[in-house]
């Protein structure tokens, strides 16, 4: 469904230059949920956002990517990429129009990708992140941060999507609405028949939805396992063993043992 | 050995924190009690649970407009509540200090890291510009930052997020306060990061016998971190346990917290959703 073949991504000019992304590698299959694991500045959400075209002409972006048999070139998308591949990003107070209702922005992706029966549409997909028709008319300012979540994941749902790209969707949230956020996820892909990659930070997130995984450091993978390699403790490289002792919590001796990976 | 029974450094009962507003009272904090002796004492809870407030209140630091009534606020002996400015200048720091989550946004931009924590010092303190430069490059060292001489002359936004909240306990530590309270320290940090500089904190609580308030959203890192923790929720204690015995907590909503966390074993089977039950806050405390 997805492949993408050693991609790189280089910011900046000179002496500014930044190289994001090295030499990334993946390959998702169709209904799979894909996690990518990494700690802040190690190119997950680049690979997402280059993925999707989100990156412009800022970045220098090249390696090969298709999905669904569909070559993309550069940065820009087609309209029938853009319509069966959404996103879902991870602050719900920065990614939903301020001073539209929720039905302004749920509308606004069926008129784009001139779809029909709009409000149907609006009203089936707040239905399916379990929310009534009532917040049709609500501001993002008026309903919670999960409530909020919910309404951008039923924004990536109106165009009838096959992928989704989720960044770290619930870390902004509360544990306990956490846990409604990613049961609701794992129902959308199991009734509509989606593919995910999901980037987090969080191990244990990424271990409770995907399959299969990638660890980043650095802008590049550092290894690629399966969920069960995960549960079993038994990853290959020390960085992901040092990130999986330190998801477990604090442990003073073990912190002693703690290497800089750089 | 035995412990000899000392006086808790800081008791607090029957805290209030309400605000006044537009749409009607908001009651922040509602009835908590608790002491605390030297030792790391974990408090968790929600958005909205009231923990954060509970750590200002203590230190006077409640928002223009929000009312504090407590039955009593003790810090060694001294009624914080009643207490007049110039007492509680004298306090904030050198009795009682409080790190904030984000270093970015509670170091001061303009001024070297250096001359923050030597300010921090002196203020608390008769001590020379000279000797203040010594302390303060004493404690850079005593947080494990590797270059203190460089790291003094810098800025706060040339350091990372991790150093900076080394400077954050630096400056917090150096006046030799008695109670820290950390309001979310370590949120904004990478795992391997946030446990590195709860080391540094770790080791300097128990070095210095002083005691902690630990105010966090995070249960796992509370139950391996703390001594004892509380679980607030809507303003009030739900419960209070030792950190070792939260795996046999009793109360519905702290059972409810600890099963909803998705975990590395687990599978991918539906996770249990918390059900709040409006006699919580009717009847706090763990129900018959």
């Amino acid at each position: 469904m997805i492949d993408i073949q050693s991609l790189d991504v280089v910011f900046g000019h000179g002496r500014k230059v930044f190289h994001a992304v090295r030499d990334v590698s993946l390959h998702v299959e169709q209904g799979q949920s894909y996690g990518l694991v990494g700690e802040s500045g190690s190119g997950k959400t680049t690979v997402l956002r280059a993925l999707a075209g989100l990156l412009g002409r800022v970045a220098r972006v090249s390696g090969e990517m298709r999905v669904a048999q569909e070559s993309l070139q550069g940065q820009l998308r087609s309209q029938q990429f853009r319509r069966h591949v959404q996103m879902v990003f991870q602050d719900p107070f920065g990614s939903l129009h301020p001073r539209h209702t929720v039905d302004t922005i749920l509308s606004e992706p069926a008129r784009v990708h001139r779809l029909d029966r709009i409000e149907q549409r609006v009203v089936q997909a707040l239905e399916e992140v379990g929310l009534d028709a009532s917040f049709r008319f609500r501001y993002p300012h008026q309903i919670s941060g999960g409530q909020r979540q919910r309404v951008s994941i039923a924004r990536a749902l109106i165009t009838d999507p096959e992928i989704i790209l989720l960044d770290e969707p619930t870390s902004a949230l509360d544990v306990s609405v956490q846990a409604e956020v990613l049961n609701l996820l794992m129902r959308l892909k199991r009734e509509h028949g989606l593919t995910y990659i999901l980037v987090s930070h969080n191990l244990a997130v990424i271990a409770h939805m995907c399959e299969s995984l990638s660890v980043m450091q650095n802008g590049a993978v550092v290894e690629t396992m399966s969920v069960q390699q995960l549960r079993d403790h038994s990853p290959a490289m020390p960085y992901t063993s040092q990130l999986m002792i330190a998801s477990l919590g604090y442990d003073r001796a073990a912190i002693d043992a703690f290497e800089e990976f750089g | 050995m035995t412990q000899v029974p000392e006086a808790p450094l800081l008791s607090v009962e029957d805290l209030h924190v309400t605000y006044d507003t537009p749409t009607g009272l908001v009651r922040a904090v509602s009835g908590v009690s608790f002491e605390l002796g030297r030792e790391k004492l974990g408090i968790v809870g929600e958005s909205g649970s009231g923990k954060s407030q509970t750590g200002r209140a203590i230190l006077g630091l409640t928002a223009p407009g929000g009312q504090v009534r407590a039955r009593r606020l003790d810090f060694e002996g001294t009624d914080l509540l009643n207490a007049n400015h110039s007492t509680m200048r004298r306090i904030r720091g050198a009795g009682i200090s409080m790190i904030m989550q984000d270093p970015k946004y509670s170091l001061n931009p303009v001024m070297t890291v250096g001359a923050q924590i030597a300010e921090a010092f002196r203020i608390h303190s008769k001590a020379s510009k000279q000797e203040a430069r010594l302390r303060t490059l004493e404690m850079l060292r005593t947080v494990k930052i590797r270059e203190p001489e460089r790291v003094y002359k810098a800025y706060p936004h040339e350091v990372s997020g991790g150093m900076g909240q080394r400077i954050m306990i630096a400056m917090m530590m150096i006046p030799e306060p008695d109670i820290i309270i950390a309001d979310e320290p370590t949120s904004a940090l990478d795992v391997t990061v946030q446990l590195q500089v709860l080391a540094v904190l770790d080791d300097m609580i128990s070095e210095r016998g002083m005691g902690l308030i630990f105010i966090s959203h995070d249960l796992n890192l509370i139950a391996s971190f703390c001594d004892r923790i509380l679980i607030m929720y809507g303003g009030k204690v739900m419960e209070e346990c030792t950190a070792a015995d939260l795996g046999q907590a009793k109360h519905p909503y702290t059972r409810g917290l600890l099963n909803c966390l998705p975990s590395l074993e687990g599978g991918h089977d539906e996770l249990p959703v918390l059900q709040r039950d409006p006699s919580w806050l009717t009847s706090p405390g763990v129900p018959e």
